[in-house]
């Protein structure tokens, strides 16, 4: 900046050099400023597309599982995300990165009509590939050899048998985003197991933009109906709402509650002994393991799962480990 | 007129910027990313992330040499792209039939947008910002409410039918159909500005409209016809990417508006109106993809993306403002 200004007066074509100079430099060392590996390793090149904005929290532990190993391994490894939600701009993203022929590429796949064609065209390109976070169900299909995150169904029943190992008779499954297929099927797991377990659960759905709203319905909830003992949310914004109806009720009245995912508010509510457990899909991993899966397979072509879904959760913060989880959440691993 | 005329012999230094800027581009990514940028597949990528803005980019040139903005250009293609699949995928409409439809609703939108600047002389940096909520709101709850989401696949044209071959094939070289939409465009566009009556209008409306009025020239027509024309791109660009992407989401062309706007400043257009070219927007667009695809190549972090493009925005404009300058002695 101030080199800029103690050139001011100069023709406003140097000025004009200058600037493109400027945008030249930022450039050069924005790519030049990670570590060089000196080993074998150092021509692995993997990159990494996400569907995950910048700015949100779970994604950035995601990209710091992506540099940490890229890290501990001694490849490269290039984090990239549109700002916005924007699978068009993924795809036209991956086109470039096949031109690029990296070693190995990881894509989420949040909308696979989108994605699929340029997703097939890596393959073809011989270029190994793996999904994270969303897509397991088409993963296979497109000729992705392994997908890595959480199957939510599963989860849920996961939760659902711990719900019901900590004594639940009738739960409130509370839906925030009534719509979204994910979430429709951790409530089914969750219910699932609750009747295997011969307990009985129902669906109530609230509104994530209005958390006012929410509180008022989930209290409605267990006053209108007396004989529900527990509670699961299915996110933070869920859970939250939550914490602040169920202070509005009858002290008297032990709720079991516990929720899908991690926000510091959860966590201390865990801490607290407020909530019994939180439902934990471990995404620093999903940055984490493509990375160290796509190097052993250049350098070996072996893969674990056999074109399998590798689980990253469901993983459970309880009483025990909230606290842990907590610093390790400020440090954007957890 | 007259600032027009004055430049008019000379007009084709307007795109000098914008043509240096596309070279020193290209040269810095050939250097950083090396030969995955250069090569072929490196060029049909930049090419094809281009081409969808360059389809609104060069519309939206004849409208801010017209005077007016259009913001609501992105919603536009958010509204379109639903539309198309509550039709054709949610009510079994048959894809021909589900065309003109949309066509006619970008059509009203921009008429409205027109009408709504020319009756009011509000500006229409305002008028179409409420259209751009509107329309995005429109998107977003009307599809919740018909098909209970907001991402809709699966619009099922086959591949080597007409309407694939049409929108969603690809040309050779890995080129995407939707670039070859937006050379014809570009020809069309830039014919119209720099050879027709039409052409002529638009630079005089956007020049000095009352000295335009009082020479004839139907001010209210040609506005509302641009603010039609760049609701008309917008509904190509969302048919285009519907049937390439088997399907739409109600976020569809989110930010496309300002991307526009900068492809067309980039590209040497006034934001003032009444002086700007075709080929300069459609030079800022190719400028815009070979930014985007280059980061990606260099392996930095897309963050940069931003950072680097609001760098060469102001380039750009200090880059016009002194060749301006130049040729006419004036800023």
């Amino acid at each position: 900046m101030t080199r800029i200004s103690s050139v001011s007066k100069h023709s406003p074509m140097n000025r004009r050099i200058l600037m493109v100079g400027a945008a030249l430099g930022i450039l050069a060392s924005a790519c030049t400023s990670e570590a060089q590996p000196t080993d074998e390793r150092a021509g692995i090149r993997i990159a990494v597309v996400t569907h995950g904005q910048s700015a949100d929290p779970f994604w950035s532990v995601v990209a710091n599982g992506v540099r940490d190993a890229a890290a501990d391994l001694g490849v490269r490894a290039d984090y990239q995300a549109p700002t916005r939600f924007d699978p068009i701009e993924m795809s036209q993203r991956i086109e470039a990165i096949i031109a690029a022929k990296p070693s190995g590429l990881v894509v989420s796949i949040p909308d696979a009509a989108a994605l699929s064609a340029v997703i097939k065209r890596a393959v073809a390109a011989g270029i190994p590939v793996i999904s994270i976070n969303s897509g397991a169900d088409v993963a296979a299909s497109l000729g992705v050899l392994v997908h890595v995150g959480q199957s939510e169904y599963e989860a849920g029943v996961a939760a659902g048998e711990r719900m019901a190992a900590a004594g639940a008779q009738h739960a409130l499954c509370v839906n925030q985003e009534i719509g979204n297929a994910g979430l429709d099927q951790r409530c089914r797991g969750f219910g699932d197991a609750l009747a295997r377990a011969g307990k009985t659960s129902k669906v109530l759905g609230v509104e994530l933009a209005n958390p006012d709203d929410a509180r008022q319905r989930i209290a409605g909830a267990f006053r209108a109906d007396p004989g529900l003992d527990a509670m699961l949310t299915l996110g933070p914004t869920g859970a939250e709402p939550a914490l602040g109806a169920l202070q509005q009720l009858d002290s008297a009245r032990s709720i079991r509650f516990a929720t899908f995912d991690l926000s510091p508010r959860v966590l201390e509510a865990v801490r607290d002994g407020r909530m019994l457990f939180a439902v934990d899909q471990q995404q620093y991993l999903q940055g984490y393991l493509p990375i160290v899966l796509l190097t052993k397979y250049v350098e070996t072509l072996a893969l674990p799962g056999g074109g399998k879904v590798i689980a990253t959760g469901p993983g459970f913060v309880t009483r025990e480990t909230a606290a842990r989880v907590i610093d390790l959440s400020a440090r954007g691993i957890r | 007129m007259a600032f027009a005329e004055a430049v008019g012999p000379r007009r084709f230094l307007t795109e000098l910027p914008a043509l240096g800027g596309a070279l020193i581009i290209w040269s810095l990514f050939a250097i950083l990313a090396g030969p995955a940028f250069m090569g072929a597949q490196g060029a049909a990528a930049y090419l094809n992330a281009a081409a969808p803005l360059g389809i609104i980019a060069v519309v939206v040139s004849l409208l801010m040499i017209g005077g007016e903005f259009d913001l609501s250009v992105g919603s536009t293609i958010g509204l379109c792209g639903m539309a198309l699949m509550l039709l054709v995928g949610q009510a079994g409409w048959p894809f021909w039939a589900a065309l003109p439809v949309i066509f006619a609703l970008a059509g009203a939108v921009g008429f409205i947008n027109g009408w709504l600047v020319v009756k009011t002389g509000l500006p229409s940096f305002l008028v179409t910002l409420a259209m751009l909520f509107v329309g995005r709101g429109l998107t977003i709850a009307g599809t919740r409410r018909l098909a209970g989401r907001t991402q809709l696949g699966g619009l099922g044209v086959r591949d080597g039918s007409l309407a694939h071959t049409l929108f969603g094939s690809d040309l050779p070289g890995g080129l995407h159909v939707t670039t070859a939409w937006w050379i014809g465009l570009v020809i069309i566009a830039g014919w119209c500005l720099q050879r027709s009556r039409f052409g002529n209008w638009v630079f005089a409306v956007g020049g000095h409209a009352d000295a335009a009025r009082n020479a004839g020239v139907p001010v209210a027509r040609v506005k509302i016809t641009l603010f039609m024309a760049t609701a008309m791109a917008a509904a190509l660009v969302a048919l285009l990417q519907a049937v390439r992407y088997d399907g739409a989401d109600a976020l569809r062309g989110e930010a496309m508006e300002f991307r526009a706007i900068v492809a067309v400043v980039i590209g040497g257009t006034l934001l003032t109106g009444g002086y700007g070219t075709v080929l300069g927007a459609a030079l800022g667009a190719l400028i815009f993809g070979m930014v985007q695809q280059g980061i990606v190549l260099t392996g930095t972090d897309a963050d940069w993306f931003q950072v680097l493009l609001g760098v060469l925005l102001l380039v750009a404009v200090l880059a016009n403002h002194s060749l301006r300058k130049r040729l006419l002695g004036t800023a």
